[in-house]
């Protein structure tokens, strides 16, 4: 394995010409030596899971002792024609798309509130940021006892009760209602990260070229749309990576506050993975469906990367 | 060429074995383990003498009594249960000097989580928790349990126990594990609120049912909790109304396969269901509430029924605001008959709790798990209400008039369906709680969801 990097090139000019071919072997050797432990990890770790679920994948296996009723793509062919499934990869995409559309521009209107110079700024970041730091499962807990159905018990209920027009709704008992009060609490968790984000890309924006749009006499509004968020690109980009990311995974919040239900009305894939691997034991199936997740997440990285490089290429 | 370097050394003598490394792992690994070892094959003989000798100091230590440990796993986390395990295990070890028994405490749900994993790895505990049935059925499968047949042949022990009960923890004629506790599922109501809505008697028809549930909206009370985000809850009423409908014979033949999940009766159980849905009768927000909502709703008197096992009256003392629970007022009555069922209104579906004994269990874990079956812990773990005993003459330790009619009418069942969760394998199981939970959302038919179980029962039975 002749890997000549540019160091090792470097080191070789540096050396006596007798010692060049042991000398070049000794410093592969150091790589190696140092990649190791990082690959092995990587290797028991991601590696080969990856490739023992793809395997598992194609048995009917319970989870106990050795696989051995090998049923081909069977697992694959009744996955892909499950109609909860299809909801379940139907749920995700939908919070996809309103976490794009709803939680990045929120994210966005509040970094260049508080990115400004105004009064109290810290303390509205802080606010904004905490729900961040919260565990997911304080968070999911907490806003179960918000949604109690109960009026007596449930804060938003107690809340609605008391304006005369509205009526207590059953939240996330609620088939039509679950999905979105799943994405509220999303919202009110993720939001600060992204705010965060934007106002760290904010305050890499030079000064001066703010300076020299004002002298050209832009006004506020054809300086957010012309200056800051054509510099803000980059960070734009990651942000909606690491959301679409984030939502594609979606998975403790929703395991608490509803179990993917009711009946499936709140499944995502990672519930749905779970709930045939963990408590079906079913867990060939179980595997068929990560393995689905993975190739999903996968294309979905690989084609958004390319399509990012390309306008970065253009620009 | 050579440096005076060993490091350098061995780099050539690599070299010149002509291995590639970064494509041979295994070879660089064996590398760094010391190539000088590997020469030295007196270290290889020394190891094995070691470790004969080990053995077999080992094994004449066992002779001698040496100190043994047993692993129990429980998921008794109320103080007083918890205790009077603690107290059981410390005699026992008093007694037996030689044996240290670790408890671990888990809760319920984190129980199941970790036993999956615990599964797969293969390191069993010594003695741990099991509902019988196809869980354990895989278990067993698995070769994860230790055949326990002989111990119970041996000086009686088997006679001890309530036939009915020991079998739920068989599989295939072998015994992996004893009962503690056995009970059955009934309706709990409030007496109080019965009054109140002026309802005489407990509803002994399904139609009756429908009475009492009128009088009790009437009355403002709400009539039935049930927290059917939790599935298993309200999966009780299907079974029941299928064991009401078909009897014995038809679960028995869909559950052999003779049958189907889709026979009649469990079309009319499904239909039966949408006439209570229809009906109204539970909180609102049902859907999306738990087992822990439901009983809160009990124990804090705002609801009037509560289709549940005999663990039942504990909990909703656990969840009270007052921390009290119904105490006195708690009533209970069997799920009515469906006029014109074909099975019998004594029939019960229920279950229970037990001990199962892990592959790698030393004698001693299940010397002791005679010790804490005997009649006299029996009669304790009645007392405070953890066991409805499985072992003859520890009745006498119920003192709750209610636990006495579970007690009574699980032995008056000539037909005993253990909970479909419990008996069908793990996949069909929970395939019953998600379709039934789609019956009472209104969003399945019956037809669909007898489907959906008789698919999976298709393909998980075999």
């Amino acid at each position: 394995m002749n890997t000549k990097g540019s160091k090792e090139d470097k080191n070789i000019k540096l050396l006596p010409q007798t010692n060049t071919f042991t000398w070049q072997l000794q410093n592969n050797m150091t790589i190696i030596l140092f990649l190791l432990p990082a690959f092995i990890l990587l290797f028991i770790f991601l590696v080969y899971p990856i490739f023992r679920s793809a395997y598992y994948s194609l048995f009917n296996w319970k989870g106990f002792g050795p696989a051995v009723d090998y049923i081909g793509i069977e697992n694959y062919t009744r996955l892909l024609t499950d109609k909860i499934f299809l909801k379940a990869v139907k749920n995700g995409i939908l919070i996809v798309i309103f976490s794009l559309v709803i939680q990045l521009p929120i994210a966005m209107g509040l970094a260049l509130i508080v990115g400004r110079d105004i009064p109290g700024k810290a303390f509205f970041r802080a606010i904004f940021f905490m729900p961040y730091i919260l565990s997911e499962v304080i968070t999911a807990i907490m806003w179960l006892i918000l949604y109690n159905p109960n009026p007596r018990r449930g804060f938003l209920n107690a809340i609605i009760n008391i304006i005369p027009v509205l009526e207590p709704q059953a939240w996330l008992a609620d088939t039509r209602l679950v999905l979105p009060a799943i994405f509220v609490v999303l919202t009110w968790k993720y939001v600060g990260f992204h705010m965060l984000l934007y106002i760290t890309g904010l305050q890499n924006i030079p000064r001066d070229i703010e300076e020299a749009a004002l002298i050209d006499g832009v006004n506020s509004r054809q300086m957010v749309t012309h200056i800051t968020l054509p510099l803000l690109a980059g960070t734009i980009k990651t942000s909606i990576y690491l959301s679409i990311i984030g939502s594609l995974q979606v998975y403790a919040l929703v395991w608490i506050m509803t179990r993917g239900g009711p009946v499936n009305a709140s499944e995502v894939m990672s519930t749905y993975m779970y709930r045939y691997s963990f408590v079906r034991f079913e867990l060939g199936y179980g595997s068929a469906v990560a393995i689905i997740m993975l190739l999903i997440s996968l294309t979905f990285s690989i084609i958004y990367l390319r399509l990012t490089r390309n306008t970065e290429n253009v620009s | 060429m050579y440096l005076n370097n060993s490091y350098q050394k061995q780099i050539n003598e690599i070299r010149k074995k002509n291995i590639i490394l970064p494509d041979n792992i295994k070879n660089f690994i064996q590398f760094l383990g010391g190539l000088k070892m590997r020469k030295n094959i007196s270290i290889k003989v020394l190891t094995v003498l070691i470790l004969v000798g080990s053995l077999c100091f080992s094994l004449s230590a066992l002779a001698q009594n040496e100190p043994v440990t047993i692993s129990w796993w429980h998921i008794q986390t109320e103080t007083e249960h918890r205790e009077l395990w603690q107290d059981l295990a410390d005699e026992y070890m008093a007694e037996n000097p030689n044996v240290n028994i670790e408890i671990t405490v888990m809760e319920n749900e984190n129980f199941k989580a970790k036993m999956t994993t615990v599964m797969q790895s293969g390191e069993v505990p010594d003695l741990f928790q099991s509902w019988g049935g196809g869980t354990m059925n895989d278990q067993a499968e698995a070769g994860l349990l230790k055949d326990i047949t002989e111990y119970l042949d041996k000086d009686g022990w088997r006679e001890t126990f309530s036939e009915g009960a020991l079998g739920v923890y068989a599989y295939k004629g072998r015994n992996y594990g004893v009962p503690r506790d056995m009970g059955m599922v009934g309706f709990w109501y409030n007496k109080e609120l019965f009054a109140r809505a002026g309802i005489d008697s407990p509803p002994e028809t399904w139609s009756e049912l429908f009475d009492a549930i009128q009088k009790l909206k009437d009355a403002d009370i709400i009539p039935i909790a049930l927290g059917e985000g939790d599935k298993w809850t309200g999966a009780f009423y299907w079974e029941y109304l299928a064991a009401r409908i078909g009897g014995e014979e038809a679960f028995v033949k869909a559950a052999t396969r003779e049958g189907s999940f889709t026979d009649p009766a469990f079309i009319e159980a499904g239909e039966k269901l949408l006439e209570l849905v229809d009906a109204e009768p539970f909180q609102f927000g049902f859907l999306g509430a738990t087992w822990a909502d439901e009983a809160t709703l009990m124990g804090n008197s705002e609801a009037a029924m509560d289709l549940m096992g005999q663990w039942a009256p504990g909990s909703f003392k656990e969840n009270s605001i007052d921390g009290l629970g119904l105490g006195d007022k708690v009533g209970w009555f069997k799920f009515p008959m469906v006029e014109g069922g074909a099975g019998h209104a004594d029939d019960a579906l229920g279950g229970g709790n037990g001990f199962v004994v892990g592959k790698d269990a030393p004698e001693e874990a299940i010397d002791f798990l005679r010790f804490i079956s005997s009649v006299e812990s029996q009669i304790e773990q009645a007392k405070i209400g953890l066991s409805v005993p499985v072992v003859k003459g520890a009745e006498a330790g119920l003192t709750d008039p209610t636990l006495k009619l579970v007690q009574q009418g699980a032995a008056d069942a000539k037909y005993f369906q253990l909970y479909y969760d419990q008996y069908l394998p793990p996949a069909t199981g929970s395939v019953v709680n998600d379709a039934v939970q789609g019956l009472f959302a209104g969003t399945m038919t019956p037809e669909e969801t007898a489907q959906m179980v008789e698919d999976s029962a298709d393909r998980e039975i075999k």
